[in-house]
C-alpha cells in the first residue's frame, strides 16, 4: 500500500508561484527558520509544503516563544489524569468521573469580526473538550474591551456578546460564568477567551494519538471551504491599520452543524470504534493530522481530492490550511467504517475516509494521484523553531503609603462611583443574553456567587451530587505593575472564588495573553507571570492542565495589559452544602477574615477616584492565602456560612455592597474599634487572601478561626434594606442597585 | 403516564423536560427522534425547546414539516395532548396546531432571565395545580419569543380562554414591565380550542428544584401527572 516516496517526489502544481524569498516571508517565516526546513527537506519545498510549515511553525501552533517557560509550570497532581499537551486537560473527579477543561483566546479574530470571531472562538474550545470524549457542561468567557469612550468598543461589546451566546445557546451548553474589564490598552486589541468545562467517564477518555499501522483516517463534520486560510499566522502576527483588511482569515462558524457534531461524536465514542481523535482548528488539516501522527510515531498517506469540500476549484494548498469550522479527524478501527458512517449520515453529516496510517514517519498528500507533499513528520515537530528570547523583568514599583492617598469626601458617592464604574458595573446586560440555566444544573448563577457552580450528574442511586465550581480570574493592572505579583494574584483568586463556594479548587487552564514576545520587556512580562503562576499553583496544590498562549496582542507597537487569564475548578461533593455570595437574611454577623492592612496601590478607588494607576500591587502570601482559605472552606461545608464573598477588585465595602444587592438584604457594619487603619484604606484596600462571611454561628466561627490561626472579626450585622457604615454612610440598597445595574444597559443603548 | 418526547436535529432541551418529567412520575419519557417518523402509544407528547434545524429559515419552520410532524398533528387531533416548549411552541404554531406566531424579540436580543407568570385558567389538564391568577417565577431563554396574532384571533383567544399565561410583575401586574420579549398582551402561552394543545415560551422544566431555580414550574408537570394517570 504504502507509496515509495523517495522515488515519488512531490509535483509542483500548474499555476503554482515559485517559492521566493518574498513567499517565504509571507508565509511569516523568518530567514533562519526557512534555512531549518530546508535542511529538514533536503531540496526546495512544494507551495503545499511551504504552508505546512508556516502554520505548524507560527507562534500560534508552535508556541516557540513560551515553550521555554510553560515547561515551568507544575501540571503534576494525584488527580490530574491528562496535563498539557492534548486538547484540553482532564482531573479526576471521583466516582469514575472526569472534569476535562481548557480556555483558549480568540483576540485577533474577535477585532477583525467579532460576531463570528467570538463564535467561533467558543465552537473551537467546545470541540477541544468533547474530542476528548466529554459532553460539555458548561461554559465561561473573559473578556478585555477597550475604553468605553472609544468609538469602536461599543461595536466590540455588542458583537462579541452576541455571537458568543449564539455559538452557546444554539449548543445547549450554558454560559455560567465569566469576567468582562475595559481599559484603553485593550482599545486596538481586545480578549476573548472562552473556556468549556466537560465531564466524562474516566475510562472513556479519548486522546489524538494514532495507532494501528494501515487504519483509515476519517475526515467527519462540516465541507472544507475557503474561510481562515492562514488565521494560525494571522493571530500570530501584529496587528496595524491593515489588518481589517485580513477579515477573509475569519472563520464562520455554524453551532447548529456543531451540535450535530457533538451528538455523532458521542454517540460514536459509546462504541469501540475510535482509536483516536482530534478536531481541527488553527491550521485545520495540517495541524490536526501532524498531531495524530506524531503522537503516535507514525506515518501518514492522505488524499486530499477526498476532502469534502464547500466550493469547486479548491488546491491542496487551501485544504490543508483553511479553518473551516466543526471538522475532526478520527483514526478508526479498522471494518468499522460503515458502522461510524451511519450514525454520521444519520447527523447529516459528511464522512469521508481521507488516508490511511503508515509506518515511514512521513506525511504523504496526494492530490488526484499526484504527490503534493511529502514531509518526513518527527523533524517537523522536534526541530520546529525554539526561542529563548531575551527578557527584562519588571522592577517592583514601589508601595504606596494609603495616607499619602485622600480619603473620599463624600462616602456615598465614592461607593456609588465604584459600584458603577465599568470595571466593576454589573455584566447583567452580557449574561442575559448568554442561556445560563440549560440542562438544569446550574446551582450559582452569574453574580450569585465567587465561582458558577454545576451539578453533576449521578454515577449512581442515593449518593449526593457532586458539584463543579468554576471561575476565571486575572486583574491585568496587578500583571502590568509587578507580573510576578500578578500572575500570582491571578491564580490565588481563582483559587479563592472556587473556595468562596465550599469546592475544593483542583486544576487550572491558564490562557497567556500578552504583547510582542520579541520586546524585552514583553518577555519579561510573561516571565515574570510564568514564575508567579508556578509558584502560586505548587503552594496551592492547584496544577496547570492545559492552556493556550496568545502573543502579539498589539496594534501600532502599543501592547495590551499583560493579561494571564486563569481559568479554574473544583469540586464539592455534596452539591447541598455549597453556598452563593448573596446575603438574603438579616440577623446575620458578618465575619472579615484574613488581614486588611489598607492596601491602596493599584486599587479601583484609586484609580476611579483620582485616575491614578500607580505603586505596588497588593502582596500576596501563598501560605496565608492557603490557610485562610482552608478555615474558609471548613466553615462551608460545616454548615456554618450563609453567605460567602472574596475580596477583591474595590476592596470589603464593594464586596459588602454586592453580597446585599445580589440578595436584597442590608447590612450595618462599622471599623472594629481600635483598628488603625485609615478608613479610607480600610474598605477601599484590596488586601488580598480576605473573604467576608455571613454567618448565624459567628462565636464558632470566630473561635475556630483562633485555633487556626486566621485572623476574623465581626464588623457588623445584616438586617434593612440600607449599607450602613458606622460614621461614614449610609446608602438604600435600592440606589447602590441602580448605579450598579445602570451603566452597561445605559452604556450599550447610547446613541452611536 | 408514558410521555414522549421528540428530539430533532438542533433539539437542545429534551434532557431538561425529560429530567422534569423523570422527577414528578419517577419514569424517564421515551425519546423520539424525528427521523423514526412514527411513534408507539403515548398518553403526552413534548415538543421541547432547542435550536432545530438551526433556526435557520425561521425558528422552528423546518421542523414543522418533518414527516413526524404529521404523526403529531394526527394525534394531537385524537385528543393526545401536547406540550410545546419554546422552540416547541415555536413547531407546534408553524405546524398549525395553535394560533398566533413567534416573532424576534422586541429588544433584538436573546434573553435568558426569570420571568413572572400569571396564570390565565387552571381549567386545563397543563394548569390543574394552580390557581387562576396565581403568580408563578420561572425562566425563559430565547431571542423570538415575541407573541403575535390578529385582532380577531386575540379576541378569539380571550373569549374561549385559550390564554394560559401572561408575563407580569412580581406582584401580578400585567404591563410592560414585566415582560420580557414584547409580547402582544403580554401572551407568554396559549391553548388551542379543546385545550389539549399547550404552546408557552418559559421554561417550566427549569424550574422544578429548589437549588435550582426554584419549584414553580413542578406543579405544571404534576398537573399534567394527575390529569393523565
Amino acid at each position: 500500500m504504502t507509496i515509495a516516496v523517495e522515488k515519488n517526489p512531490p509535483v509542483k502544481l500548474p499555476n503554482e508561484p515559485a517559492i521566493t524569498d518574498q513567499v517565504v516571508a509571507e508565509h511569516g517565516l523568518a530567514k533562519d527558520e526557512y534555512e531549518r526546513l530546508l535542511k529538514i527537506m533536503g531540496r526546495t519545498p512544494t507551495m503545499v509544503e511551504l504552508g505546512i510549515f508556516s502554520a505548524m511553525w507560527s507562534e500560534h501552533c508552535s508556541y516557540k516563544s513560551s515553550k521555554v517557560w510553560l515547561k515551568k509550570l507544575p501540571t503534576k497532581a494525584p488527580w490530574v489524569i491528562q496535563g498539557p499537551g492534548e486538547n484540553a486537560g482532564v482531573i479526576d473527579i471521583g466516582d469514575g468521573q472526569a472534569a476535562i477543561f481548557k480556555m483558549e483566546s480568540h483576540n485577533h479574530p474577535s477585532y477583525i469580526e467579532p460576531y463570528q470571531g467570538a463564535a467561533t472562538g467558543v465552537g473551537g474550545i467546545m470541540r477541544d473538550v468533547f474530542t476528548m470524549g466529554a459532553r460539555p457542561v458548561a461554559n465561561l468567557n473573559a473578556l478585555r474591551f477597550g475604553d468605553p469612550s472609544h468609538p469602536k468598543t461599543r461595536h466590540l461589546v455588542s458583537g462579541v456578546v452576541a455571537g458568543i451566546g449564539g455559538y452557546g445557546n444554539c449548543m445547549g451548553i450554558p454560559t455560567v460564568g465569566g469576567e468582562t474589564n475595559f481599559h484603553a490598552a485593550y482599545n486596538g486589541n481586545i480578549l476573548v477567551n472562552a473556556m468549556t468545562v466537560g465531564i466524562a467517564p474516566t475510562d472513556k477518555i479519548f486522546y489524538a494519538a494514532a495507532a494501528g499501522l494501515g487504519n483509515p483516517m476519517v475526515y467527519v463534520g462540516s465541507k472544507t471551504g475557503r474561510d481562515g486560510i492562514h488565521g494560525a499566522t494571522m493571530s500570530s502576527t501584529e496587528f496595524n491599520e491593515d489588518s481589517e483588511s485580513k477579515r477573509p482569515t475569519v472563520q464562520v462558524g455554524d453551532p447548529f452543524v456543531e451540535k450535530l457534531l457533538l451528538e455523532a461524536c458521542l454517540e460514536l465514542m459509546a462504541t469501540d470504534a475510535i482509536i483516536a481523535i482530534q478536531d481541527m482548528g488553527a491550521a485545520g488539516l495540517t495541524s490536526s493530522s501532524f498531531e495524530m501522527a506524531a503522537k503516535g510515531g507514525l506515518g501518514l498517506e492522505m488524499a486530499l481530492d477526498k476532502v469534502p469540500m464547500r466550493e469547486e476549484g479548491m488546491n491542496p494548498y487551501e485544504l490543508m490550511l483553511s479553518e473551516s469550522q466543526e471538522r475532526m479527524l478520527m483514526v478508526l478501527k479498522p471494518g468499522r467504517e460503515e458502522e461510524a458512517r451511519k450514525i454520521f449520515e444519520k447527523w447529516e453529516l459528511d464522512f469521508a475516509v481521507i488516508g490511511h496510517l503508515t509506518d515511514t514517519e512521513r506525511m504523504v498528500l496526494s492530490w488526484h494521484g499526484d504527490i503534493v507533499a511529502n514531509i518526513p513528520i518527527p523533524p517537523l515537530v522536534t526541530e520546529a523553531p525554539m526561542y529563548e528570547r531575551p527578557w527584562t523583568l519588571t522592577d517592583l514599583p514601589a508601595t504606596l503609603d494609603a495616607s499619602k492617598v485622600p480619603a473620599p469626601q463624600d462616602w456615598a458617592a465614592s461607593l456609588l462611583k465604584l459600584m458603577s464604574c465599568p470595571d466593576l458595573a454589573s455584566k447583567a446586560w452580557i449574561w442575559h443574553q448568554y442561556d445560563h440555566l440549560i440542562l438544569g444544573n446550574t446551582a450559582i448563577r452569574p453574580q450569585d456567587g465567587d465561582a458558577a457552580l454545576v451539578r453533576v450528574p449521578k454515577t449512581s442511586k442515593g449518593a449526593s451530587h457532586k458539584g463543579l465550581a468554576m471561575t476565571s480570574d486575572c486583574t491585568p493592572r496587578y500583571v502590568q505593575a509587578h507580573p510576578e505579583t500578578g500572575g500570582k494574584q491571578a491564580v490565588a483568586e481563582a483559587w479563592r472564588n472556587i473556595t468562596a463556594t465550599g469546592a475544593l479548587p483542583l486544576a487550572v487552564t491558564d490562557n497567556m495573553n500578552f504583547g510582542n514576545p520579541q520586546k524585552p520587556e514583553i518577555m519579561g512580562q510573561f516571565a515574570g507571570a510564568v514564575m508567579g503562576i508556578a509558584e502560586a499553583c505548587k503552594v496551592l496544590d492547584f496544577p496547570v492542565v492545559s492552556g493556550n498562549v496568545s502573543l502579539y496582542n498589539e496594534t501600532e507597537g502599543r501592547p495590551i495589559l499583560p493579561t494571564p487569564t486563569i481559568g479554574a475548578v473544583g469540586v464539592i461533593d455534596d452539591i447541598a452544602k455549597a453556598v452563593g455570595s448573596r446575603l438574603t437574611q438579616g440577623g446575620l454577623a458578618i465575619v472579615l477574615v484574613g488581614e486588611t492592612k489598607g492596601w491602596l496601590g493599584q486599587s479601583l478607588y484609586l484609580r476611579e477616584n483620582f485616575g491614578r494607576e500607580e505603586g505596588a500591587p497588593p502582596p500576596v502570601d501563598l501560605a496565608v492565602e492557603r490557610r485562610t482559605g482552608d478555615f474558609v472552606r471548613a466553615q462551608i461545608n460545616g454548615r456554618r456560612v450563609a453567605a460567602c464573598h472574596d475580596l477583591s477588585d474595590g476592596g470589603l465595602l464593594v464586596g459588602l455592597a454586592e453580597m446585599c444587592i445580589a440578595g436584597g438584604t442590608g447590612v450595618e457594619v462599622a471599623q472594629p474599634a481600635g483598628n488603625a487603619v485609615p478608613s479610607h484604606a480600610f474598605f477601599y484596600g484590596e488586601d488580598q487572601g480576605r473573604y467576608l462571611i455571613a454567618t448565624g454561628s459567628a462565636d464558632e466561627v470566630l473561635s475556630e478561626a483562633t485555633k487556626a490561626g486566621v485572623p476574623a472579626v465581626v464588623i457588623g450585622y445584616s438586617g434593612g434594606a440600607s449599607l450602613a457604615v458606622k460614621g461614614l454612610l449610609s446608602l438604600p440598597l435600592a440606589d447602590i442597585k441602580a448605579a450598579h445595574e445602570g451603566w452597561l444597559p445605559a452604556y450599550m443603548n447610547a446613541a452611536e | 403516564m408514558k410521555a414522549s418526547v421528540l428530539v430533532f436535529p438542533g433539539s437542545n432541551r429534551e434532557g431538561d423536560v425529560a429530567q422534569a418529567i423523570e422527577l414528578v412520575t419517577g419514569r424517564r419519557p421515551s425519546m423520539v427522534w424525528h427521523g423514526d417518523g412514527d411513534f408507539e402509544k403515548t398518553d403526552l407528547i413534548v415538543v421541547p425547546g432547542g435550536f432545530s434545524y438551526g433556526d435557520y429559515l425561521r425558528c422552528g419552520a423546518m421542523a414543522a414539516q418533518s414527516p413526524v410532524m404529521a404523526e403529531v398533528k394526527r394525534r394531537a387531533a385524537q385528543g393526545v395532548p401536547v406540550l410545546g416548549i419554546c422552540n416547541g411552541f415555536q413547531i407546534v404554531t408553524e405546524a398549525g396546531l395553535l394560533p398566533g406566531t413567534l416573532m424576534r424579540n422586541s429588544h433584538l436580543k436573546f434573553v435568558c432571565a426569570d420571568v413572572h407568570l400569571k396564570v390565565e385558567t387552571s381549567q386545563s389538564l397543563f394548569t390543574n395545580r394552580y390557581q387562576a391568577g396565581q403568580v408563578i417565577k420561572v425562566p425563559v431563554a430565547h431571542a423570538e419569543g415575541n407573541y403575535f396574532a390578529d385582532e380577531d384571533t386575540l379576541k378569539k383567544l380571550e373569549d374561549r380562554g385559550q390564554i394560559a399565561f401572561r408575563y407580569c410583575a412580581p406582584d401580578g401586574t400585567v404591563d410592560g414591565t414585566g415582560n420580557p420579549n414584547g409580547s402582544i398582551r403580554n401572551i407568554a402561552g396559549v391553548f388551542n380550542e379543546t385545550k389539549t394543545v399547550m404552546g408557552l415560551m418559559p421554561h417550566p422544566e427549569n424550574a422544578t428544584e429548589s437549588m435550582f431555580g426554584g419549584t414553580d414550574g413542578k406543579a405544571l408537570f404534576e398537573g399534567i401527572v394527575e390529569a393523565l394517570t
